[in-house]
Parts: C-alpha cells; sequence; structure tokens
C-alpha cells in the first residue's frame, strides 16, 4: 500500500509543475502577478518534496534493488513495438530529479524578484514551469521514447525563454540559432533510436517495451554489432543539447534570454541532459571502444577551446557561457572514459555553482541597470556585500579549490581521464582547469574590484537585490560549499558515497556475462587447456599487479590532486595580480604577436563566421538559385501553377466554340451526331 | 402492288429526312416547329405499320399516346413562340442567341 502511493508520487513529480503551467498559461492575462509566481514556485516546490519523499524511499531499498516505477498507460501498440508512458526513478534518475526540482525552485523563487518589474512576468513563469515539467520527463521517464519527448520540450522550453524578450530583432535570432541547431542534434538522436529499435524489435518476446531501459540493459548484447553507429548518432544528439563541439554555437547566444533562464537551462539543467542521456546508455557505450574515445576526445576539446574563449569575452554572461561549454565538456570527457558517476557528479556540483555564478551575474546586472560589459563595472564589492562573497564562493568551487565541491568533482574527472584515458586527455583537462581559475579571477576583478567605471546615473542606482533573490544564492553558496563532500574520494579517506550510490547503475553485468561466456567458450575449445592455464596465470599476475600498483595508485591520486590545487591556486592569484595590480599586463597581452592571437580568441575562434561561411552561405545560395528560381518559380510557379490554368484556358477556349448560341448550329451537331451513331451502329451490326 | 412494311418505312423514312431538313434548313421558328411535327409523325407511321405487321395492337396505344404529347407539345411550344414574337417583334432563330452567354 505504501509502495503504491510512493508510485503515485513519482507521476506527481512531473504532473504538479504541468498543471501549474496549464493554469498560468490559460489564464495568463487574467492571473495577479503575486499569484502566478507564488503558484509556479509551489507548483515546483511540491515537486521537489515529493522528489525527496521517492529518494528517501529508494534509501531505504537494497542497494540492488532501488527502483520504483509508474506507468500511466500504454502509449503505443504497433505490432511487436510496445511503449509506455512511465516514469520510473532509480538511483541515476533521483540525482538529476533532486538536482532539477531543488535548483530549479530557488531559481523560481529568485526570479520572483529579479522578473518583478517585467511586463512578461505570468508568461515567464508559464514557461518555467513547463521547463521544469519537459526536465523532469526526461530524467524520470522510463524509456528512450519518453526521454525523447522531454529531451524536445526543453529544446521548445529553451527556445521560448532565450526569444522571451522577442521585440528585439537579436533575442528572436538567437532562439531560433539554438533551436535549429538542437535540432540538427536531434536528427542524430532520433537516428540512433532507429538504429536501436530496428536491432532489437526482432529479438524481443512479445508485450516488451523495446526502449524500455531496464530491457535495452538486458538485452544490450544484442546491440554489440552496432553500438559504435547507434552510439554515436545519440552522441550527435548529445553534442546539440550539451553544447560540444561542434554543435556548441547555439549556448552562448542563449544568453539572450533573461539571467534565471541562462541559470536554470543553459547552465544547471538542461544543457546536462546530454551527459544524462550518456550516462543512462552506459550499458550501450561501454560495448564500443571507438564511441567512447569520440566522446572523450570532443569532451577534452572542448573543455579547453570554451576555455581560451572565455579568457577575451568582456559581457558578464559569454564568459559564464563559454565556462558552461568548457565545464560540459568536462562531463562529457569523464563518460568517455568511463567514469559516469565521475561525470554525473559534476553534473550535480556544477548545478550549484554555476547556478549559484549565474544568478550572482544577474544580481550583478541588475544592480547595474541591465548593463552587461564588465569594463564598465568595478568596485561592487562593498556594495553588493551578498553577491559578493557568495560570487567569490561559486568562484573558488568552479576553479576546483578544496574543500569546495568542484575540486572533488573536477580532480575525478582528470584522476579518472589520466588512470583510464590517457595522458593526453589529462592534459587537456588539465591545462583548461588552470585557464577556468584564470578566466573566473578576471572576471570577479573586473566586476567586484577596482573602481567602478559606469556612469553617474547608473552609478546613483547601484543596490543590493531584494531577499527574493539574495536567499537562493545564500543557500547555493553553501550547496557549492558542500555538495562536494558526498564524493570525497577513498584516498583522502573519504567513502565516495556518491559513486557507492550510482554503482548498480553502472554495473556492467550485460558486458560481464559475455566476457564469462568466451573465456569459456575458448575453455571447451582444442585449446581449451593451454588458454585456461594462461587466463588464470594472467589473472594471477593482474591481482599482484593490482596489489602492488595500489600503494603506487594512491601516490599519484595525491600528487594529481595537489597539482591541479596549486595549479587553480596560480590561475586565482594571476587573474587576480593582473586585473586589479597590473592591468598593463593584460593589455601586453592582447598585443601579443601583433594582437592576432587576442583577435582570434575575441571573434570566437570565428567560428560562426566559418559555418556562415561553409553552411550558410552555400544553403542560402542553392536555397536561392536552385530551390528559389529553378524549382519554385520555374518548376511549380511557372509549370504547375501557371501551366495547368493554361491548359484550362486554351481547352476552354476551343470549346466556347461550340457553345455559340445559335440554334440551328447545336441542331446540326444533335443531328449529325445521331446519324453518325446510327451509322456506327449499322456498319458495326 | 401489295402495300407493305417496306413501303410505309420508306414513307416514314422520307418523311423524318424531311423534317430533319426541315429543322437544319430554316431559320423561321415556326417552320421548324412545323418540321419537328412531321418528324415525329413518320415515328408514328413506323409504330403503326410495325404494329399491323407483328398483329400487337400496343403500338396503336403508342400512337393515340403520341397524339396527346404532340398536341401538348404544339400548345406549349405555340405558346412560347407568340410570347417570343411580342418581346423580339422576330420569331427568327439567328436574333435568339441571349443564351450564348
Amino acid at each position: 500500500m505504501e509502495t503504491h502511493a510512493v508510485e503515485t508520487a513519482l507521476r506527481w513529480i512531473v504532473l504538479v509543475p504541468l498543471i501549474g503551467a496549464a493554469v498560468n498559461g490559460l489564464l495568463v492575462r487574467r492571473m495577479p502577478r503575486r499569484i502566478a509566481g507564488l503558484l509556479a514556485c509551489a507548483a515546483v516546490g511540491v515537486s521537489f518534496a515529493l522528489s525527496v519523499k521517492v529518494v528517501l524511499r529508494l534509501v531505504g531499498m537494497d542497494a540492488e534493488q532501488r527502483l520504483v516505477t509508474d506507468t500511466l498507460a500504454p502509449w503505443l501498440g504497433l505490432g511487436p513495438l510496445h511503449v509506455n508512458i512511465g516514469f520510473a526513478m532509480d538511483q541515476l534518475s533521483a540525482v538529476m530529479a533532486l538536482v532539477v526540482s531543488g535548483v530549479g525552485f530557488l531559481i523560481h523563487v529568485y526570479s520572483l524578484g529579479y522578473m518583478a518589474h517585467d511586463a512578461g512576468y505570468n508568461r515567464f513563469f508559464t514557461y518555467l514551469n513547463l521547463f521544469i515539467f519537459a526536465m523532469l520527463t526526461l530524467v524520470l521517464g522510463e524509456n528512450l521514447l519518453m526521454l525523447f519527448v522531454g529531451w524536445e520540450g526543453v529544446g521548445l522550453c529553451s527556445y521560448l525563454l532565450i526569444s522571451f524578450w522577442f521585440n528585439d530583432e537579436a533575442n528572436a535570432a538567437a532562439g531560433k540559432k539554438a533551436f535549429i541547431v538542437n535540432r540538427i542534434g536531434d536528427f542524430g538522436f532520433l537516428l540512433g533510436m532507429f538504429v536501436i529499435g530496428t536491432t532489437l524489435l526482432p529479438e524481443l518476446h512479445h508485450g516488451e517495451g523495446v526502449f524500455s531501459f531496464q530491457v535495452m540493459r538486458e538485452y544490450a548484447h544484442l546491440l554489440g554489432p552496432v553500438a559504435t553507429l547507434a552510439g554515436l548518432l545519440l552522441f550527435v544528439g548529445a553534442t546539440g543539447k550539451s553544447a560540444q563541439i561542434p554543435l556548441y554555437i547555439w549556448l552562448p547566444d542563449a544568453m539572450a534570454g533573461p539571467t534565471p533562464v541562462s541559470a536554470l537551462i543553459h547552465a544547471a539543467t538542461m544543457v546536462t541532459a546530454g551527459v544524462y542521456m550518456i550516462a543512462r546508455m552506459n550499458f550501450l557505450y561501454v560495448l564500443s571502444e571507438t564511441a567512447m574515445a569520440v566522446i572523450a576526445a570532443v569532451g577534452a576539446v572542448t573543455a579547453l577551446f570554451a576555455a581560451t574563449i572565455a579568457l577575451t569575452q568582456n559581457d558578464i554572461k559569454k564568459v559564464l557561457a563559454y565556462s558552461t561549454v568548457s565545464q560540459l565538456g568536462y562531463m562529457m570527457l569523464a563518460c568517455g572514459v568511463g567514469a559516469f558517476a565521475a561525470g554525473i557528479f559534476h553534473v550535480m556540483t556544477h548545478a550549484f555553482f554555476k547556478a549559484l555564478l549565474f544568478l550572482g551575474s544577474g544580481s550583478v546586472i541588475h544592480a547595474m541597470s541591465n548593463e552587461q560589459d564588465m569594463r564598465l563595472m568595478g568596485g561592487l564589492r562593498k556594495k553588493l556585500p551578498v553577491t559578493w562573497w557568495t560570487f567569490l564562493i561559486g568562484t573558488v568551487a568552479l576553479a576546483g579549490v578544496f574543500p569546495f565541491a568542484g575540486f572533488f568533482s573536477k580532480d575525478e574527472i582528470l584522476w579518472k581521464a589520466w588512470s583510464q584515458g590517457g595522458i593526453g586527455l589529462w592534459l587537456l583537462g588539465f591545462l583548461g582547469a588552470g585557464l577556468t581559475a584564470f578566466y573566473m579571477m578576471r572576471l570577479v576583478s573586473l566586476t567586484f574590484f577596482g573602481e567602478n567605471r559606469a556612469s553617474d546615473e547608473v552609478k546613483h542606482h547601484i543596490h543590493e537585490s531584494p531577499a527574493t533573490m539574495t536567499m537562493p544564492l545564500v543557500i547555493l553558496a553553501v550547496l557549492s560549499l558542500t555538495g562536494g563532500w558526498l564524493g570525497i574520494p577513498h584516498f583522502m579517506g573519504g567513502q565516495n558515497h556518491f559513486e557507492t550510490w550510482l554503482e548498480p547503475v553502472f554495473h556492467q553485468e550485460a558486458a560481464g556475462h559475455h566476457e564469462a561466456d568466451l573465456v569459456q567458450e575458448l575453455e571447451h575449445g582444442a585449446l581449451g587447456e593451454t588458454v585456461a592455464v594462461l587466463a588464470t596465470s594472467a589473472h594471477v599476475t593482474h591481482d599482484v599487479i593490482e596489489g602492488l600498483d595500489h600503494a603506487g595508485e594512491e601516490a599519484m591520486e595525491w600528487t594529481l590532486a595537489s597539482a591541479s590545487l596549486a595549479w587553480a591556486l596560480l590561475g586565482l592569484s594571476l587573474g587576480t595580480w593582473i586585473y586589479t595590480k597590473r592591468q598593463g599586463l593584460a593589455a601586453a597581452g592582447q598585443r601579443f604577436a601583433g594582437g592576432a592571437l587576442h583577435r582570434v580568441l575575441l571573434n570566437k575562434y570565428y567560428v560562426d563566421e566559418m559555418y556562415e561561411a561553409a553552411i550558410l552561405r552555400p544553403g542560402y545560395a542553392v536555397s536561392e538559385r536552385v530551390l528559389f528560381r529553378t524549382v519554385d518559380a520555374g518548376l511549380i510557379d511557372g509549370l504547375l501553377v501557371n501551366g495547368s490554368a493554361i491548359l484550362v484556358a486554351i481547352v476552354s477556349a476551343l470549346l466556347r466554340l461550340f457553345q455559340n448560341g445559335r440554334l440551328r448550329f447545336y441542331a446540326w451537331v444533335f443531328a449529325s451526331g445521331a446519324a453518325g451513331f446510327i451509322l456506327y451502329l449499322t456498319v458495326s451490326g | 402492288m401489295e402495300v407493305g412494311l417496306t413501303h410505309y418505312l420508306i414513307l416514314a423514312g422520307a418523311l423524318f429526312l424531311t423534317g430533319t431538313a426541315g429543322v437544319l434548313t430554316r431559320r423561321n421558328s415556326l417552320i421548324m416547329f412545323m418540321s419537328v411535327e412531321i418528324m415525329l409523325s413518320s415515328v408514328n407511321i413506323v409504330f403503326a405499320a410495325y404494329s399491323r405487321a407483328s398483329g400487337d395492337l400496343s403500338g396503336h396505344v403508342f400512337v393515340l399516346m403520341n397524339f396527346a404529347v404532340a398536341a401538348a407539345e404544339a400548345a406549349i411550344g405555340l405558346a412560347i413562340l407568340v410570347e417570343i414574337f411580342r418581346l423580339r417583334r422576330s420569331v427568327n432563330v439567328d436574333d435568339l442567341n441571349s443564351l450564348m452567354e
């Protein structure tokens, strides 16, 4: 009975924000502003409370059995294809649901203050609630198709919220860009789903849902031959949603939306959907070394690439946007080297401190009368004390300073990259980490230190934000400090509870069986004896080496952790020193190599321009010359539309000759027709 | 010479062609009307001739029926012609082309 209540709670986690969105959306013009905002907050608050309830239930179960499912209705039943509308919460979904509804709730509260003077207040909260609904569908859906519904839903909400102030052409364009780039990725996602579906469908028993994660996991061994193809196609979707090379270009532009949106959607939750999907499909990805290698490489390169761009941007939100792209790269890197738990750990800690940083920047922008250019800020430390302290905490957490949250997750990723990936991947990540510390301190120095460089008019209005905005900042700051303590690694004497918690999800049952089968097969073969002996001896040797390695491994972990901590501190101090005491050095840096390097970075490696030249221009040209002039104007308008009209005109002109109104002519025609008919009958007789 | 079915049919054919020629060549709608009546009469002759040849009286019934139809037709047709003449001061069919467009 109690289990039943918990299962039903699962559906309400998802549906309550939808109800909130529906009420606010349908009554958008009638609803008083206060009530609309509070209703939206309450809806997400209820979701969070229910998530906590279900998670507590999960905690009470045995580690291997932790799964709550709630099936609402059958959705598709086409021959062998069965898909249910249903939700499931396991350890992985639990983490994501808590982060989405928890951070989502804080950002809803923050928006009460931030959007207080906006004309589209009710519309804003409608979209936010709708987004939370879609995101929870994504993380709690029990099959790949439900995940895809959420995936598209968050894409839609992202579009609506980026172009929220659609009166400005640039915002509308940014929204369209995000939507179109995401659609390109989604196309890959769909193809990946088709590959999985066509491979598995013939093998299933009747009534099994082909896209259900549990079923797919059970039959994962059948996916071996298509694992690379399906994995890479799904990863294309992930590069779109999680802003990886080559589809990251929409995320920086997405900063056109209101700042709470940037915090919620484009930093804390939606952009981690790709990482979540790959972690969710881990049973598929471990079957393909190629796909994993591609993910790791793309992640590592993105991490460093975006960090270098962030060095030169002047818009406070653009810096944070590129920082997000870079951090998403770290998460992908973790998934690519098989450390899914570390990736999800970083998803969580990143959600805390990046939401904090974005909300902090929102507070700054709010105080500076909507100014976003850091060159016109400065000296805000005294005037915005709460924002300053929380922002500082977020910065050191992002930079990865012990004992803040970012240290544990980023260090875990770098260690796994070193031990399971290779020195190249580690080096890319390590360099990126130093740059992260540097550009964040540049941001902090330009914003909070020195003299204020704004106009007197703006200076006059600088004020600390209201409590609805500062309270979420404080809570997120506490989480940014403590969030990492869930995963204190073993070498530091911790238990790494986080990894232990997620372990059953990433436990490679299927792959293990496969290997055992293989060994068994070999043992029964002609070379059976020899192989068995070899296998045993190899196993023993492996164990011995592992034992010896263990001590060395721990020392290595200590070395790497200390190195990255020192590296982060170096980045932080350099950033502070250069941008407060030695502005000349920064200017010298800009002039380095004739200013070419700075120019390339400032213009984001001209990637947008390259896409424009390589894809957009040819696309426009083909559309203009072939599709428009030839096909549309020539073939369709000319031949088909006008052609059929001309044909009708000619035929009717001929027919009109007969209708001349002369009675005797009609009689003639009639008589000759009758005569002809009679003649025909007579002749053919 | 015995007058047989063939002779009646030749007469009927000649009358029908006369009527047809009248309809096709004359412009006066009254004459055209009379020509149509001649064609109708030729049909009546065919009915009567076949009826007699086959010894079946139902052909005669048709003839009587046709008289009634022809009388009704003549009454309505002539009334229409009178009205047309009052309207147009002419019964020449080449003038009556207002249905063309």
